[in-house]
């Protein structure tokens, strides 16, 4: 054993130090390789960074309410007396004047020019009363201040403020036949919410001319108490709704996404891993080729079939292995943080960073050795059985 | 099987499948190589001297027939098997030497030592003694391509018996050679056979090296023509 594994070893050592001759050949794997794990973790980055950004608001303690049926607040629809049903179930939390921290909102589209293109694009208006700021405390103005409740005054999420043009600060933009003043930039802990534009719910109703809300959220006494809290409102005759905890909510709503980017990744990830392990199968069958006579030599020597295959498998797999991490290296620097934007759930403009996390590196390395392996394998046969007879001639 | 010979062939035959033709090269051949012999296996262009040669070197497997080498039955031993034997009884010495080209004479001398249990001193110390008896102890740093034709193939010598072999497979050894190193290795296979025992088989067109041999064997269209022995 020890003898097979040295044998093993010399000729990998033989190999590897034979690297810088055929540099060209040997790169051809590296690059290509990179090639699929950066793009491969790129695109996937897009589903962590957009799970994450919606998993960001995902709360245990904090319960959102809709209408029975609705997939998103957007098809929602909650009346004022259902609101007030709602206000008065039991589990909910107090603030330190006994009062439920509730919020009944609504979330409306408001059309509004891209940055980046200038076409217009649905940005989510959400109409909030006090009890937003007290169900989320992780809001917090960044700059200027919070809108006058009873004006046309907005708030707008730092993300919104880059995702669309006009929402600077002292801006003044024209939706729904009425002018609205930036009146401040808030940061909502990375969440999806930092994508909206807030407003006093009872303003963004006139001008909607809406009388209800879609959604109602609260805050739970704890994770637990959402038993009592859904089981008091779902059998409650006066009301038709569904109860989730915000992070069932976004999960929901990130899922289809999430799907929709993840096998586009998969997708292209697998037809530019086919293409190089056929650059590896090239690669490592030119490297045999022009060794066919040393490794004849070794074989005449006395050197073992599965030490050749073995030593040029690793071979494979340490050029894969650099192409991987270059790949991974280069997704990271050049795409996590990147900020893009996509329709979410609700049908606005949903801002959020590319996340190229460990987990994603990792993977990506793992479909460096697979196609390592494979590009591999079918040479490493190859130089195993080579006659060595004839492969002694071979120039 | 003698006791004084080393290799013994019986009714040797070797074929080759070329498509849907299969080509006879070795006709039923008997040969014995006895212990401390110098043969030179002579013949024209394909007549099967370089086959013969490497079935004895176990390279190859004979269709037909047997070749016992030291008692042992290497026609009847699988591929593994085989391999193992090689790096334990045989010494190869190729036309164009064959050695590799990223390592130095010392390391390529000690490449068949990788195969046994020596510690990596011992290893040093062993091809440092052949590289010694073939004259380059001063070149044991210098890759092939610093070397000349005769030195690769003095350092390609120094390979072959550093395992101490029984036996030494020259594949047309100065083939590749002018005349003066030609004589060089000739001589230096002269005092292995005849210093050290080492029993020697050798393919050769040049009638000038297979007068170093104790004896020519000649094949002509895959049968032996003549065995003096």
């Amino acid at each position: 054993m020890f003898a097979w594994l040295n044998q093993i070893v010399q000729v990998s050592w033989m190999n590897l130090k034979n690297i810088p001759q055929r540099l060209g050949t040997s790169l051809v794997i590296v690059v290509g390789i990179a090639g699929v794990v950066g793009v491969l973790t790129a695109i996937l980055s897009m589903g962590a960074g957009f799970r994450a950004t919606l998993g960001k608001a995902g709360y245990e303690d904090r319960a959102i309410v809709m209408r029975n049926g609705a997939t998103s607040e957007l098809s929602s629809g909650l009346s004022r007396e259902q609101a007030d049903v709602i206000s008065g179930a039991p589990g909910i939390r107090r603030d330190a004047t006994g009062k439920p921290i509730v919020a009944a909102e609504l979330l409306v589209i408001a059309d509004l020019p891209k940055a980046s293109t200038g076409t217009l694009a649905n940005a989510a208006v959400r109409g909030v009363r006090p009890g937003a700021f007290l169900l989320r405390p992780e809001v917090k103005i960044a700059q200027g201040r919070l809108f006058t409740f009873g004006t046309r005054e907005v708030i707008v999420g730092k993300q919104a403020a880059t995702q669309f043009d006009g929402l600077k600060l002292g801006s003044r933009i024209a939706f729904r036949d009425s002018d609205w003043t930036v009146v401040g930039i808030f940061e909502a802990g990375g969440s999806v919410n930092e994508s909206e534009l807030w407003a006093d719910a009872e303003v963004v109703q006139s001008a909607y001319r809406r009388n209800g809300f879609q959604s109602v959220s609260v805050a739970l006494e704890n994770a637990s108490a959402l038993t009592t809290f859904k089981d008091a409102l779902t059998t409650d005759p006066r009301l038709q709704v569904k109860v989730s905890t915000m992070k069932q909510y976004f999960a929901t709503q990130s899922e289809m996404i999430s799907k929709l980017i993840n096998v586009l990744g998969y997708t292209v990830g697998l037809i530019m891993a086919i293409g190089a392990v056929f650059g590896a199968l090239n690669t490592m069958y030119a490297a045999i080729s022009t060794r066919s006579r040393e490794i004849a030599t070794l074989r005449a020597i006395g050197f073992g079939a599965m030490p050749v295959v073995i030593s040029v498998l690793l071979e494979a797999l340490l050029l894969a292995l650099i192409g991987g991490a270059i790949g991974a290296v280069l997704a990271y620097l050049l795409f996590n943080g990147y900020t893009a934007a996509t329709l979410g759930s609700n049908f606005s403009q949903v801002a959020f960073d590319f996340r190229v996390t460990p987990a994603l590196m990792g993977q990506g390395m793992m479909l460096a050795l697979a196609i390592g392996l494979i590009g591999g394998f079918l040479p490493a046969w190859h130089a195993a059985r080579l006659p060595v007879a004839t492969a002694l001639r071979a120039e | 099987m003698n006791t004084a010979t080393l290799v013994s062939i019986r009714n040797l035959v070797k074929t080759y499948q070329r498509g849907s033709e299969k080509i006879e090269v070795l006709h039923g051949i008997d040969l014995d190589i006895p212990k401390g012999d110098f043969v030179c296996l002579m013949g024209p262009s394909g007549s099967g001297k370089t086959t013969l040669l490497n079935l004895i070197g176990g390279l190859d497997s004979p269709t037909g027939g047997q070749i016992e080498f030291d008692g042992d039955r290497i026609d009847q031993m699988g591929s593994g098997k085989l391999t193992d034997w090689r790096a334990h009884h045989i010494g190869f010495v190729f036309q164009t030497y064959n050695l590799l080209p990223m390592l130095t004479a010392q390391k390529n001398v000690e490449l068949p030592l990788l195969l046994t249990k020596l510690s990596a001193s011992q290893r040093r110390q062993n091809a440092s003694i052949a590289l010694q008896l073939v004259g380059l102890q001063d070149r044991a740093k210098h890759k092939p391509s610093e070397l000349s034709g005769g030195q690769q193939q003095r350092v390609a010598i120094a390979r072959a018996i550093v395992s101490d072999p029984r036996l030494l497979v020259c594949d047309e050894p100065t083939g590749d050679l002018d005349r003066k190193s030609a004589d060089e290795i000739l001589s230096l296979l002269t005092q292995l056979n005849q210093e050290h025992g080492k029993s020697i088989i050798m393919v050769t067109h040049d009638p000038k090296a297979a007068e170093y041999a104790k004896r020519i064997v000649r094949l002509d269209k895959g049968t032996l023509v003549r065995d003096p022995a």
